[in-house]
């Protein structure tokens, strides 16, 4: 795709007129076929993405993120399902050996039923595209969508709002649990360059139920792509939910997602975010705690290379006491790469015998490499115990001595050290097809940094 | 032809001349033992001898297995069968155990010429060595050293060294830390591991380890230098004198 020079670089409001644009001709069209209740988030979103505009670094939650090369492209959304040039082989290789149950795969961001194959679902479970949704359960779908995840102060989510078409749905009545993970598989980058998806996922659990999930973002084609994906988790009372996403989207993609999470009295939700695509990716994780006894659970690991950004934004909301919150993210840098970490944790007042840690380890292969690590910690309740750390290094030298002494050469021991820091997080993961994957791809992905950095 | 040949070796760390002028020499079948107080550059010669870049060889040779050890790479080192027990073994998370020893054997093998050995092959092997040691089975499937005890770090130096079958082991304050069985354990599994074809350099501050792997030959370490040699008597000797007696002889 074509690069804008300096001279032709657009304002602020021109940046915006193709996004109003297209979604004046969506209102004038394809928005119709959606409830009138949709279509009021939708304006809602598009006059406050107008009102916001796309951030920039002078905002502070995106200081060092800056999003220019995507605000200056008119990436167009992709409103209406085009035909799929996808076969069943394409997506293939996609999917996670040993994984069983339900697939659902999206193409730009709208499903894609023959490429998908969904299990009989038993004991009320409701498992498909949210497009269906919102007419069949359309009581359920209105009750949560735009309930947790917020556009008023993210121009990212507002845009979202106002463009969503499909996505995954997913209902998990109370005291079911559904054995087998379930597979969300996002495909961007297939057809043309400059299309944006804006895939919106509904995930309820309600009291008592159980469920594994699994969202993968990849390209298919080497197309520009802008995938900018909000996922709404609401995990009922003692329920129990592990959530784990894989962005792995082609270097000339842009990556931008949300996924917040409302978690109620006794529940447990465990979320893993395992980012090494895209050229710029940006992960908005947040959690409220709307109820008492919560364990939170929020793992990642980002891995980059090149010039690639990686960004995450978290917020844990103890606005209830009593609740633990534990965040345990590694990077791993390479080239001129750069890392983003930013810890948000709230203590509301009242919200006493919190239990929060916050870990962010750093390891940079290389001299150009930089990361930004910042935790910030807002505490208005005194009987609570919140850490956190932050760390950025190299790999460190006697780990390195140790393991040569003993006959492992350099690049290996090297090799070995990333890949054990890097497996402190993926061990984590509780859906072991899954792992196992991610422990192989990554692993292969580390060697080639390694060497990268080895020349 | 000494197993070991250490020729008036100098050797420093960030501009300070630690070993002033080292000569040692160790035949295969024998053990050594270098006694010294704290600061007296005792692990820095171990350091030196297992290829640490941080320590700086100013002048001297030493010559392994007719070798120029001093410009071997670490892992070379530890190809051609040197091997070093950490005084502070590194803590490793997320490298396996068992994962992290077969990956050495197997360089180690690669290095001899010798096939790699598969999973089942060595395990065998493990549980064979562990039993010399008294290894609990889940110390093999933890990762390397991660949340060990003192004494558990210590076994698993004198593990790696039964699996990886050195010809010259240095031990660098193999007993500190240690309680009385975990000692004793050491230095049995160290015991049984003596051949005639191997050697070993024991580093230590204390007498404690020699009632337990009785040396061929015992010197002290002083200031950079070796003040005094002897046989095991001198062990003694040191622990009921200590090493005062000794600070005014010149260097051997």
């Amino acid at each position: 795709m074509t690069t804008t020079t300096p001279s032709s670089k657009p304002s602020p409001a021109d940046e915006l007129k193709a996004h109003l644009a297209a979604f004046d001709a969506f209102e004038k069209d394809g928005a119709r076929r959606f409830p009138a209740w949709v279509n009021e988030l939708r304006r809602a979103g598009i006059s406050r993405f107008a009102a916001l505009g796309f951030p920039t670094p002078r905002h502070e939650d995106w200081k060092y993120t800056n999003v220019a090369p995507i605000a200056q492209v008119p990436f167009k959304p992709a409103v209406n399902p085009s035909p799929v040039a996808l076969t069943a082989a394409d997506v293939a290789r996609f999917a996670f050996a040993g994984l069983g149950g339900s697939r659902l795969v999206f193409v730009n961001g709208h499903f894609a039923p023959e490429l998908s194959a969904i299990s009989k679902s038993s004991g009320g479970v409701k498992l498909g595209s949210l497009a269906a949704a919102m007419s069949s359960d359309g009581d359920i779908v209105r009750q949560h969508l735009g309930r947790y995840a917020s556009a008023t102060d993210h121009a990212f989510r507002a845009l979202n709002a106002a463009f969503f078409a499909d996505g995954a749905f997913i209902f998990v009545p109370k005291g079911v649990a559904v054995e087998e993970p379930v597979h969300l598989l996002f495909v961007a980058g297939a057809g043309e360059d400059g299309t944006a998806a804006h895939p919106r996922n509904l995930i309820v659990a309600e009291a008592g139920s159980q469920l594994k999930v699994v969202e993968s973002y990849v390209s298919a084609g080497g197309a520009a792509s802008f995938t900018n994906a909000v996922t709404e988790i609401a995990v009922g009372e003692g329920a129990n939910v592990e959530h784990c996403k894989l962005q792995d989207e082609g270097l000339n993609a842009f990556h931008v997602a949300t996924i917040q999470s409302s978690l109620a009295r006794d529940s447990r939700f465990t979320s893993h975010s395992i980012s090494c695509g895209a050229r710029i990716a940006r992960h908005d994780i947040n959690t409220v705690m709307t109820g008492e006894g919560v364990e939170c659970v929020l793992n990642g690991l980002y891995i980059a290379s090149g010039s690639q950004l990686v960004d995450h934004h978290m917020v844990v909301d103890h606005a209830q006491p009593r609740c633990a919150s534990h965040e345990f993210f590694h990077g791993i840098l390479g080239g001129k790469s750069r890392g983003v970490f930013n810890g948000k944790i709230f203590v509301r007042p009242g919200a006493q015998q919190t239990d929060a840690k916050q870990t962010n380890r750093n390891l940079l292969l290389t001299d150009e490499a930089t990361v930004d690590t910042k935790p910030q910690l807002e505490i208005f309740a005194d009987d609570v115990r919140c850490t956190h750390g932050a760390t950025v290094g190299r790999l460190d030298e006697d780990a390195i001595f140790y393991l040569r002494s003993r006959g492992i050469p350099h690049s290996a021991a090297r090799r070995m050290l990333t890949q054990a820091f890097a497996s402190n997080i993926l061990a984590r993961i509780g859906i072991e097809p899954v792992r196992r994957h991610l422990d192989e791809f990554l692993q292969n992905r580390l060697d080639a940094e390694i060497r990268a950095v080895e020349g | 032809m000494a197993l070991l040949e250490i020729r008036n070796l100098n050797a420093g760390i960030a501009g300070k001349h630690i070993l002033k002028g080292i000569n040692l020499s160790i035949n295969a079948g024998e053990v050594h033992a270098i006694m010294g107080p704290n600061g007296s550059g005792k692990s820095t010669l171990s350091q030196v001898l297992a290829g640490r870049k941080t320590f700086n060889v100013i002048s001297g040779e030493v010559v392994y297995n007719g070798k120029n050890l001093l410009e071997l790479e670490p892992e070379e080192r530890a190809h051609e069968g040197v091997f070093l027990a950490f005084q502070y073994p590194v803590e490793i998370p997320g490298v396996n155990n068992t994962y992290f020893l077969k990956a050495a054997y197997n360089e180690i093998r690669k290095h001899r010429g010798e096939p790699e050995l598969d999973a089942m092959d060595f395990l065998a092997l493990v549980k064979e060595k562990m039993k010399l040691l008294h290894l609990e089975q889940d110390l093999m499937n933890r990762p390397l050293n991660e949340g060990f005890s003192g004494g558990e770090k210590k076994r698993n130096e004198i593990f790696q060294m039964a699996v990886l079958d050195p010809k010259l082991a240095i031990l660098d304050e193999t007993d500190s830390g240690l309680d009385i069985d975990a000692l004793r354990d050491v230095a049995d599994g160290v015991n049984k591991l003596r051949r005639p074809d191997n050697a070993a350099l024991v580093i230590t501050h204390y007498q404690r380890l020699l009632n337990y792997v009785i040396p061929d030959f015992v010197h002290v370490l002083l200031n950079g230098c070796i003040v005094k040699s002897g046989g095991k008597e001198l062990a003694l000797e040191l622990e009921e004198k200590g090493y005062d007696w000794l600070a005014c002889q010149p260097c051997v």
